[in-house]
């Protein structure tokens, strides 16, 4: 299970990364949304999968699953969300003060030159 | 002793009154009359430490500064320093008062003599400070306050390249020498220069002997302006003539020189360090002499003869360091006077050369032109001036009866003395030193004559003035007839001189030697030898270049001006300068994504490579869960919907499968036993979904733009380099735990925190600042797109105005 996880992961930080490479703004959101479930699924796994019950007291199991990284994974989601959001209307604004979603290569270079 | 440190501080604290005196004496009296009162009482208070001095007392104070690093001012006054403080004082009261009479009361004069008495401070810290770092502090300063003085009239651009340009060089210089320092430390464990001198046999068989020595002298060269290094005096003539001729020509040049000195006893004795100083001397000698009489420019020329001059005394101070190798005997007495010639010339040359400087911001502020071919005949109406050139003149070509004649003599005694030592290979090379010497005698003596008679002698041309020309006024004479005075009493009594100041300062030079050795060789400065031959050579020849000097002259002059050292220097600037402009350019494109497959390369090569490097690629799946339908389902809807993230063309098509995906995962979430989890991840899978659709409503259509092949290609290559590392990594690093997780802490939740749902507890009480952090997160970001929000609709009205 954690093999294929960890393989799983890996192509969700390849097509993240992928699409934080190209042009458009948008793409480079979904990219980073991708990212981001890439990280989850990353810290779950690392954890261990699958041993024992659900960290809620009371179901009389012996043992639990590790309730830390479901902490944090639980901070990180919030966190997430709050940037994801801040960036879109980033992009939307960006969109209309520029009238186009696609970073140009050419004018910031020519920027970074003067 | 006290006294001493309120000496060496006085210009400082005076330097801070200087803008109220200018503020509101200046009208009245000129500000100089008041700073001339420093270097006035500095001087007197010097003078009489001299008996004591000389007769081989040394004076010792210690204040306080950085206890804790063993940082402190330490002033130490021996001979070697004296000479330095009386000089700098001598020469700093008559410069100050002859600019009182130069500069003119409309000038920023309280900047200006903030500047020099900051100078004069710092120069006299050098001198005296007997710690290495204090030492390096003050030598920067002096630096600091030069570039201020240079760009004294910062409205001309000439000023300000001058400016920048000795800053340059001293400063590297500067830094270099530090490093020297800070091995010398190292090597001799004590910042103490005296100290160092006691543990010579250490520091002699350290491994860094030789590097420091070359870093010491780095800093000499540049500050010295020796062969390569001169190229900024000439340059620094921008500044005001009271200037040049303070800092110029007798103190601060001369600060690389009493550095040689001041070092000589520890690395004095070594072949690198004798061939390095006297070798560089004797070029940077024949160096100045040459380019002074390419000159036209009255400063220049003066600037360049300074350079020569300087690399007399270093060549001097370079030969005078074989007394070091051979110890007390006859042939070290024999370079002791070499090194006696060195302090000699030193105190000659601030005596004439301060002289002339004065003689040509005389002329400058008479006639209005320092150019040699406008001036000529000035002999009839400027006599008294015309008689300080002739002294200073004279003085510098060597001729008796002036003190330059005799310091040459010794110099000539000394350059024939090495060529017969037999060391350090100087028996096939050695003979060279006498015959460059005398050259550049002959050359010097030729720019003597040009500057004295081409300036004063010949017929006077008053239409090529700028004014009505006069005699200067009295005041602007006192002190270049001071100077001459004291250029003349030299010569007749150069004992006098030579027993009370040159001689202690010889004994700290070469503490090995023992005084009463040398006590005989100073008066023996008459008879029928070698060297009065070569004097009357260089005058006899000297004499015929300068009447025929319209047949070569103009060749001379002619050299090419790409191949000048300054060329080189401002090509090197320039090339240094677009070269990092060209590199950063090329990789600061400015393009985001240029930036993000930087940082990709170097996550996936650092990672990478040390995994390889360090064999941590070592996978273990003993301990892995089943897999079982359901999950695998799961796993592959989820790559699924990844691709299709990547490959749709409609952003309707995108954004659906990014939500599939969310629901994909917080149905992972529920067979991994994280219900909180499950429940958040879909509520916000839900809402980001909804402001996907909401905010890219406005956005156009995800277009299909055509790109190059190779920009794919890389980025492919980037995306699964980075999710192979993440892959490999994870799956290195999931087979090896440490130590046990602390879980089962948390599982005493009910106890310690009466909650049942471990999770929770851990947010809010175990964990509970990640929280309130992760709020303001929220709120913060809330606010950021409230912000954006509102500025758009604001925009909106500018634009509807419009």
């Amino acid at each position: 299970m954690e093999l294929i996880l960890c393989v799983a992961v890996g192509i969700l930080f390849s097509v993240g990364v992928y699409l934080i490479l190209s042009k458009s703004l948008l793409k480079i959101i979904l990219g980073t949304s991708l990212l981001t479930h890439g990280v989850h699924l990353l810290v779950m796994t690392m954890a261990g999968l699958k041993r024992g019950a659900s960290p809620i007291l009371g179901d009389n199991s012996g043992s639990y699953v590790d309730p830390l990284p479901q902490a944090l994974i639980l901070t990180s989601i919030v966190i997430s969300f709050g940037i994801t959001a801040f960036f879109f209307v980033l992009a939307y604004r960006t969109n209309q003060t520029t009238g186009t979603e696609v970073t140009d290569d050419r004018e910031g270079g020519e920027a970074a030159n003067e | 002793m006290i006294t001493l440190y309120l000496f060496i501080f006085l210009p400082f604290i005076f330097a801070c009154i200087v803008p109220f005196l200018f503020k509101y004496l200046n009208r009245q009296v000129h500000t100089g009359w008041f700073v001339m009162i420093v270097p006035l009482a500095i001087l007197i208070y010097l003078l009489q430490f001299i008996p004591d001095v000389a007769s081989g007392m040394t004076y010792e104070y210690t204040l306080s500064w950085i206890p804790s690093l063993g940082i402190e001012f330490t002033a130490y006054v021996d001979g070697l320093a004296l000479l330095f403080g009386l000089l700098i004082t001598g020469v700093g009261t008559l410069v100050i008062l002859y600019s009182i009479f130069y500069m003119s009361k409309r000038e920023a004069l309280h900047n200006f003599y903030i500047y020099l008495l900051m100078f004069m401070g710092a120069m006299l810290g050098v001198v005296f400070s007997d710690h290495l770092l204090v030492f390096y502090g003050f030598w920067e300063l002096t630096s600091v306050s030069s570039f201020l003085l240079i760009s004294y009239w910062y409205e001309r651009k000439s000023s300000r390249q001058g400016a920048l340009k000795s800053m340059l060089i001293t400063v590297f210089g500067g830094f270099g020498m530090l490093a020297g320092f800070i091995m010398l430390i190292m090597m001799g464990d004590t910042y103490s220069i005296r100290e160092l001198i006691a543990n010579m046999e250490t520091i002699q068989s350290h491994v860094l002997f030789i590097p420091a020595m070359l870093c010491v002298l780095l800093g000499a060269f540049t500050k010295s302006a020796q062969f390569p290094f001169g190229i900024w005096l000439p340059e620094a003539m921008e500044a005001p003539t009271p200037v040049s001729s303070y800092l110029h020509s007798a103190t601060m040049v001369k600060a690389g020189i009493y550095l040689v000195a001041r070092m000589t006893p520890i690395f004095g004795g070594s072949p690198v360090w004798f061939w390095l100083v006297s070798g560089v001397g004797v070029i940077t000698l024949l160096y100045g002499s040459l380019t002074a009489l390419r000159q036209t420019d009255l400063k220049p020329l003066l600037a360049y003869s300074t350079i020569s001059q300087l690399g007399l005394i270093m060549s001097l101070l370079g030969i005078g360091s074989l007394a070091v190798y051979f110890g007390p005997g006859e042939s070290g007495t024999v370079f002791t006077v070499a090194a006696y010639a060195a302090l000699f010339h030193l105190f000659n040359h601030s005596t004439f050369k301060g002289s002339l400087f004065m003689v040509v911001g005389i002329i400058d502020h008479e006639t209005g032109r320092r150019d040699i071919r406008y001036l000529g005949g000035l002999m009839q109406v400027m006599p008294i001036t015309f008689t300080i050139a002739l002294i200073g003149g004279l003085s510098m070509a060597g001729l008796p009866p002036f003190n330059g004649f005799l310091s040459k003599e010794m110099f000539f005694a000394a350059v024939l003395d090495v060529s017969k030592a037999g060391i350090f290979g100087l028996d096939s090379i050695g003979a060279l030193f006498p015959i460059i010497a005398w050259v550049a005698s002959i050359f010097t003596f030729v720019y003597c004559m040009i500057f004295v008679f081409k300036t004063f002698g010949g017929p006077y041309h008053p239409e090529r003035l700028n004014r009505k020309v006069h005699e200067a006024p009295l005041g602007m004479l006192l002190a270049p007839i001071l100077l001459g005075l004291l250029v003349v009493l030299i010569f007749f009594f150069p004992n006098v001189l030579g027993k009370y100041v040159l001689t202690p300062a010889l004994s700290s030079v070469l503490p090995m030697m023992t005084p009463s050795s040398y006590d005989l060789k100073i008066s023996a400065w008459h008879g029928l030898n070698y060297e009065l031959l070569m004097t009357i050579g260089v005058i006899l020849l000297g004499s015929l270049l300068y009447v025929v000097k319209k047949k070569w002259l103009p060749a001379a002059r002619k050299f090419p001006q790409s191949l000048s050292l300054n060329h080189l220097f401002n090509e090197g600037l320039q090339g240094a300068e677009r070269l990092s402009a060209s590199l950063t350019s090329r990789y600061m494109t400015g393009s985001l994504r240029h930036y993000l497959i930087y940082v990709f390369a170097f996550f996936v090569l650092l990672l990478m490579g040390s995994l390889l490097l360090f064999h941590g690629i070592q996978f273990d799946f003993s301990n892995d869960a089943m897999i079982n339908v359901f999950d695998a389902g799961l796993v592959i809807c989820m790559i699924i919907s990844a691709l299709t993230v990547l490959l749709a063309s409609n952003r309707i098509v995108a954004i659906v499968a990014l939500g599939v995906m969310g629901y994909v995962i917080s149905m992972f979430f529920v067979i991994f036993r994280a219900p909180d989890l499950a429940l958040t991840q879909m509520v916000v899978e839900t809402v980001t979904t909804v402001l996907f659709l909401l905010c890219f409503y406005h956005l156009p259509k995800l277009k299909k733009t055509v790109e190059r092949i190779s920009f794919k290609w890389t980025n492919l290559i980037i995306s699964i380099a980075v999710g192979l590392t993440v892959t490999v990594m994870a799956l290195s690093a999931k087979g090896h735990k440490l130590f046990e997780p602390i879980t089962s802490f948390f599982e005493n939740s009910y106890e310690l925190a009466g909650a049942k749902n471990i999770v929770n507890a851990i947010l809010v009480d175990f964990r509970g600042f990640d929280t309130m952090l992760e709020i303001s997160v929220l709120t913060i970001a809330g606010l950021g797109v409230y912000v954006l929000i509102r500025q758009r609709s604001k925009r909106g009205k500018e634009h509807e105005a419009e």
